[in-house]
């Protein structure tokens, strides 16, 4: 079996998974994609599956969307990572899929975006379609505000800033949940609590165990579905109506949520990509 | 024998279970330091944070 894992910086994430693959013995190549060359017309790779944990998301999509089109197996695939690399895709497919969601709309000037925010209501969260750990969210409060962030992100910005990502604000009482999705099951689940609206524990949000209910399941599996399944990070909101997916991460980092959950989280990857590795041997 | 630091020159430890590209920090001015090899120990300023960036 001949795993390979491509990524290139080593977070506190890369280091257990790989102490997780040496503990069972199972041998793994590192594929370090500062380094890979995408020779476009060499098709024949002999790995069984590649795990993708690259730090830069246009590295992850390009180099997964090569080698899933040469036949190799990824976990995840380059659907889930181009759904889940960007938040309107992942809304899409969760809206699509009858998820509930907080109200989401997309405008692509300053003006058409005002005009949606004045019609959803204050306080709404402006976000960048792509990007992660929180970075240049906002959360708008009045219409002096809207006018502000609108205009900075149209002259400030690249392109990307220039679709507006506009999201209903959901009160949150200060924790979200973050729950980890392997194959067909959630595995754990944490509440981010932080006195700051942005939860992320990558912004100092505290992790503590969320216990797994059946509803909880039921909806997070159907999230990860969405997108494609494999390894996933479902962020979500607790509402009196119920739960709201928030976002979907894949490339999860799950550092602080081992402890606090008791689950193995990188031995429980590691068993996935495993039997997806096992799966492509038999089909070929 | 310890990499260098590549700011200030202090001696840099790596323990027995760091990773090449791993972030480690120097602990005299605290500068961000990517591991480039384990044997013999070397280190390089670590790559500033970019747009695509994260999970």
């Amino acid at each position: 079996m001949k795993i390979g894992v491509l990524c290139s910086l080593i977070r506190k994430e890369e280091k257990l998974l790989f102490e997780a693959f040496r503990e069972r013995g199972i041998p793994f190549e590192r594929i370090d994609d500062r380094e890979i060359v995408l020779e476009l017309h060499r098709r024949q790779w002999d790995y069984d599956v590649v795990l993708e944990r690259c730090i830069n998301q246009s590295h992850a999509l390009h180099t997964v969307k090569y080698l899933n089109d040469c036949g190799v197996q990824t976990v995840n695939r380059y659907e889930v990572i181009n759904t889940c690399g960007d938040k309107i895709l992942t809304n899409l497919a969760l809206v699509r899929d009858g998820v509930p969601t907080p109200r989401v709309a997309v405008a692509f000037t300053p003006e058409s975006a005002l005009r949606t925010i004045e019609r959803m209501g204050y306080p709404v969260v402006l976000k960048p379609a792509v990007g992660s750990w929180g970075r240049l969210l906002s959360k708008v409060n009045d219409r002096e505000a809207a006018e502000s962030i609108l205009e900075h992100k149209e002259t400030l910005g690249s392109y990307q800033h220039s679709i507006f990502y506009i999201q209903e604000y959901v009160e949150k009482h200060g924790r979200d949940i973050r729950a980890f999705v392997v194959g067909d099951e959630t595995i754990c689940a944490i509440y981010r609590t932080s006195p700051h609206w942005i939860t992320n524990t990558a912004r100092g949000g505290v992790a503590t165990d969320c216990p797994i209910t059946p509803e909880l399941d039921d909806l997070c599996v159907r999230a990860a579905h969405a997108v494609g399944g494999g390894v996933v990070a479902i962020d979500l909101f607790e509402t009196e109506g119920g739960f709201l997916v928030n976002e979907i991460n894949h490339t999860t980092e799950f550092r602080n949520s081992s402890a606090p959950t008791g689950v193995d989280i990188p031995a429980k990857i590691v068993e996935y990509v495993v039997q997806v590795a096992g799966e492509q041997r038999r089909q070929a | 024998m310890p990499a260098l630091c590549t700011e200030c020159e202090a001696e840099v430890v790596l323990d027995s279970s760091t990773e090449v590209g791993e972030i480690i920090q120097c602990p005299d001015c605290g500068m961000d330091l990517e591991v480039t090899s384990v044997e013999p120990p070397t280190v390089a300023p670590a790559p500033e944070e970019e747009e695509d960036w994260g999970e």
